[in-house]
């Protein structure tokens, strides 16, 4: 087996296994009282994190580019009440036109 | 709100041409780095989540081991764990029809199907994922069978349209002081955290901000 189909094999294999790992373990049952306010805030903190990662994350370095206006013109559709849809549309736009001009 | 496979469809169709063009580009990367294009096809099939994928092949292009390449891989997967922890009550059925639907949790299907207090909505979350995964698993046969045929997801401002989507969903999260504190303290661990550690660790710091709402 080449040296990818066997990445593929285990890659695969540990994402199916974190992915079922609630569902298949603890499916249908209600948390125990003492997880629920955790639960709670894994939303907000883990969307803020992917917000950042995917805004300015690079290489182990924070890199500003192009994306940037993306986010914020997205910000700026957000603030307007805009549908998700004109959110993603509008960031796509000005990320592509900055990156463009840049 | 409505609790149905097609409204998760439609929360989540704007991203569907980003799900195809970054399919597509995950396909070219695989075939310029010698990786069969059913490998390529399989991998999105099975792993279904975009960054570790790209994560996994470019190490392997750089010239690291097998190891590192599966190493880099499951720290940026590693945050499902917390996820499908999380949402696991929103799941029915067999054991079998359980393992087979949270395969179609992914950051975008888990973000569109909140209902509130970190719960989700299992038919938006099946909806929005079963929508998501025909035009990754066809983008990336697209791209690792014709090659560059779409573009590059950069060139159309894909990249920029994923953390503004991200940004539109925790916007709907702040309902309180704790939540506010939660996204801020989340945001900040991770920019703090990008330069002085692997992709994916930062993601992880922040949601451990979690914990802090662990009842005593």
């Amino acid at each position: 087996m080449s040296d990818a189909w066997i990445v593929v094999v285990l890659v695969g294999a540990f994402t199916i296994a974190f992915k079922a790992a609630g569902p298949v373990l603890l499916g249908g049952r209600t948390l125990p009282d003492r997880l629920t306010g955790a639960v709670e805030l894994l939303a907000p903190s883990l969307l803020a994190a992917l917000v950042v990662t995917q805004a300015v994350g690079g290489d182990e370095e924070v890199v500003l580019d192009a994306r940037l206006a993306g986010v914020a013109a997205g910000a700026v559709a957000i603030s307007l009440k805009a549908p998700l849809i004109v959110v993603i549309v509008v960031a796509a736009a000005a990320t592509a036109l900055v990156r463009l001009v840049l | 709100m409505t609790s149905s496979y097609r409204e998760g469809a439609k929360r989540i169709a704007a991203l569907t041409p980003a799900a195809l063009s970054f399919g597509a580009a995950f396909g070219v990367l695989a075939g310029t780095n010698g990786v069969d294009a059913s490998a390529a096809i399989v991998m999105s099939a099975t792993t279904f989540a975009g960054a570790a994928q790209f994560a996994a092949i470019s190490v392997l292009h750089d010239g690291g081991t097998v190891a590192a390449a599966v190493a880099a891989a499951v720290l940026l997967n590693a945050r499902y764990l917390a996820i499908s922890l999380a949402i696991a009550p929103a799941f029915e059925g067999t054991r079998l029809r359980r393992l087979v639907e949270s395969q179609l949790i992914v950051d975008e299907s888990w973000a569109v199907s909140q209902v509130g207090q970190g719960r989700v909505d299992r038919r938006l979350l099946l909806g929005a994922g079963l929508t998501l995964f025909p035009f990754w698993v066809g983008g990336t046969a697209l791209g690792a069978l014709a090659g560059d045929v779409i573009g590059d997801p950069k060139r159309l401002g894909f990249d920029g349209a994923l953390p503004a989507l991200f940004l539109a969903l925790l916007v709907t999260q702040l309902v309180d002081r704790r939540a506010k504190i939660a996204a801020v303290a989340g945001g900040t661990i991770a920019l703090v955290l990008i330069p002085f550690t692997p992709a994916g660790i930062p993601v992880i710091a922040a949601a451990a901000v979690c914990l802090w709402g662990l009842k005593r």
